[in-house]
């Protein structure tokens, strides 16, 4: 029996898009950044994770008919037909050149370091063009009033980009004062791991010295057959649960 | 009615003495209240430039915020913040050109058109809660403390959000008989204390201070009683600069309004936070047995 061969082809639609300003035909259901590359674009520089974590490929944009400014990672952000984009892969913002061990955790410490902090007039544009929806402002905010602890909570998805830096009417640069907030909170003002005392010094006492040299001195095969063996927390248990073999704990 | 409270930066930091004992004066009295969540500086002084709507936003974004909070009445305790909110809040209300260009520029928050009510809690004190009722929650009358009632300027001018006649005001004094002190009249009461000139022209404002208080002491006054964070720095905390200047000068204690009504309804004295104050102001209630005992 004769079969006859079908050849299925799966195109993706082709979009237009523009990038810097020139067009390309590009598939709908690609990401910026792999539409940037299939219209020809090597990245060298604004290209980081491809994961939307950091910070690398900060991208501007508008749409047709629309006033607003839309900003999204490259690597997160799937394409729009006509959409006019741009990467913004640096945005110029100093740091303040600071001694960490000098600093105490207290407000002088931000507001001695980044003065500008004061220029705010509250307009907002620094949230309205964060990609990773920070409350830019309410962070700032936190800050002038002397609340470290809250800017660093706000400020914890900051993933560095500098767009809110890029439209800053006061010409701050948030996203470094975001970053010595975070400093300062972990720090100065989180409250010290006690527990890890305790531990470190029972491991300097050697407490665990005749455990550890006792695997080391393992050949390859018990090494092997004691990690099968060993005794593992299972899956369901309950808070009082405990290893039959407390000898480390 | 829901009530919000906006704190103000600096009473969370340069004047916990001013919001920790109002606070618990709101709860001794009754007053229900919900501290506003998100706020942002308000920016302290009322811009005066016609043309100058982005200074408006900020004051306008914490009534937004303050309205999206379900609220219909804003308190505050900072003279200050007060002037800037409510003049802010009286643009809205009455600008209809500039409302429409804030609204505008504002885009992501709800449209705003002045429908909070901005209040002080001075006349928040008289108007809502009632000298009277003042009066029944008090347990340490100040029967023979001198005060004098240091207006400043923010809460009496312009007169569209006076809390009180700007010539002659009586709201303090009200304030301070319904908690059985003695009133002592002078004539610097609504003078300003010289504001931010503190920055610019430090010794003219020593010398406001200096006329301020040696008028506040020549009229026997055993203490000066003011509403707000800047009048504070000038009068309380530059004080050791103006005697130091000044030949003859008194040191004269200075408190808060929020201060002497959580004395005044026996709060526990943790809430006045006494430690900001001038060691002269502990050293007064002290003598008078209005401490139940020493601050730390």
């Amino acid at each position: 029996m004769k079969t006859e061969e079908v050849t299925a082809e799966v195109a993706a639609k082709l979009i237009p898009i523009y990038i810097m300003g020139k067009k390309y035909d590009v598939p709908e259901s690609l990401t910026i950044m792999k539409a940037m590359e299939y219209a020809g674009y090597k990245y060298i520089r604004g290209c980081g994770c491809r994961g939307g974590v950091c910070g690398a490929c900060a991208t501007v944009y508008r749409k047709p008919g629309d006033y607003k400014i839309y900003t999204g990672l490259a690597c997160q952000t799937v394409v729009e037909p006509e959409m006019y984009l741009t990467q913004l892969p640096f945005y110029p913002a100093n740091r303040a050149v600071y001694d960490f061990a000098e600093l105490e955790g207290k407000p002088e410490d931000v507001f001695e370091l980044y003065p500008e902090l004061f220029r705010c007039v509250a307009c907002n544009a620094c949230t309205k063009v964060c990609p990773m929806d920070v409350e830019v402002l309410d962070y700032i905010s936190a800050l002038k009033r002397g609340d470290i602890k809250a800017a660093a909570e706000i400020s914890f998805d900051c993933i560095q980009c500098g767009l809110c830096a890029s439209r800053c009417f006061a010409e701050m640069p948030q996203y470094h004062i975001g970053q010595l907030a975070r400093r300062l909170n972990g720090a100065y003002l989180t409250p010290r791991a006690e527990h890890l005392k305790t531990m470190v010094a029972n491991i300097e006492a050697e407490r665990f010295k005749e455990g550890l040299d006792s695997l080391k001195a393992m050949d390859t095969d018990t090494l092997k057959e004691t990690y099968q063996d060993r005794e593992m927390e299972p899956a369901t248990a309950g808070e009082d649960w405990a290893p039959k073999d407390n000898t480390y704990l | 009615m829901k009530l919000s409270y906006y704190p103000g930066c600096t009473l969370k930091t340069k004047a916990k003495n001013l919001e920790v004992s109002a606070l618990a004066a709101f709860d001794a009295l009754g007053v229900e209240y919900e501290e506003m969540q998100r706020w942002n500086c308000c920016g302290a002084v009322f811009s005066l430039a016609d043309d100058d709507l982005i200074h408006m936003v900020a004051p306008v974004r914490d009534l937004v915020r303050a309205k999206e909070a379900g609220s219909d009445t804003v308190v505050t305790l900072c003279s200050m913040c007060y002037n800037t909110l409510a003049r802010a809040n009286d643009l809205m209300k009455n600008d209809k050109e500039k409302r429409n260009t804030i609204n505008d520029f504002m885009d992501e928050e709800p449209d705003y058109a002045g429908e909070l009510r901005v209040v002080h809690f001075l006349n928040y004190l008289r108007d809502d809660i009632g000298w009277d009722k003042v009066k029944a929650a008090v347990k340490n009358p100040l029967t023979g403390m001198k005060l004098a009632p240091y207006y400043g300027c923010t809460l009496l001018r312009p007169k569209e959000v006076a809390i009180d006649s700007p010539d002659s005001p009586v709201l303090l004094n009200e304030f301070i008989e319904a908690l059985g002190g003695e009133i002592t009249d002078f004539a610097h009461a609504n003078t300003c204390c010289g504001s931010y000139q503190v920055l610019g022209n430090p010794e003219a404002a020593l010398k406001v201070s200096y006329d301020i208080l040696t008028d506040a002491s020549a009229n026997g006054a055993d203490a000066l009683v003011l509403t707000c964070p800047l009048c504070d720095y000038n009068l309380g905390r530059r004080q050791d600069a103006m005697l130091k200047k000044y030949e003859g000068a008194k040191d004269m204690p200075v408190l808060y309004f929020t201060q002497l009504l959580a004395v005044a309804l026996g709060l526990p004295v943790e809430t006045c936070h006494f430690e900001l104050n001038r060691n002269s102001t502990i050293e007064l209630l002290q003598s008078r047995n209005l401490l139940e005992k020493v601050p730390a």
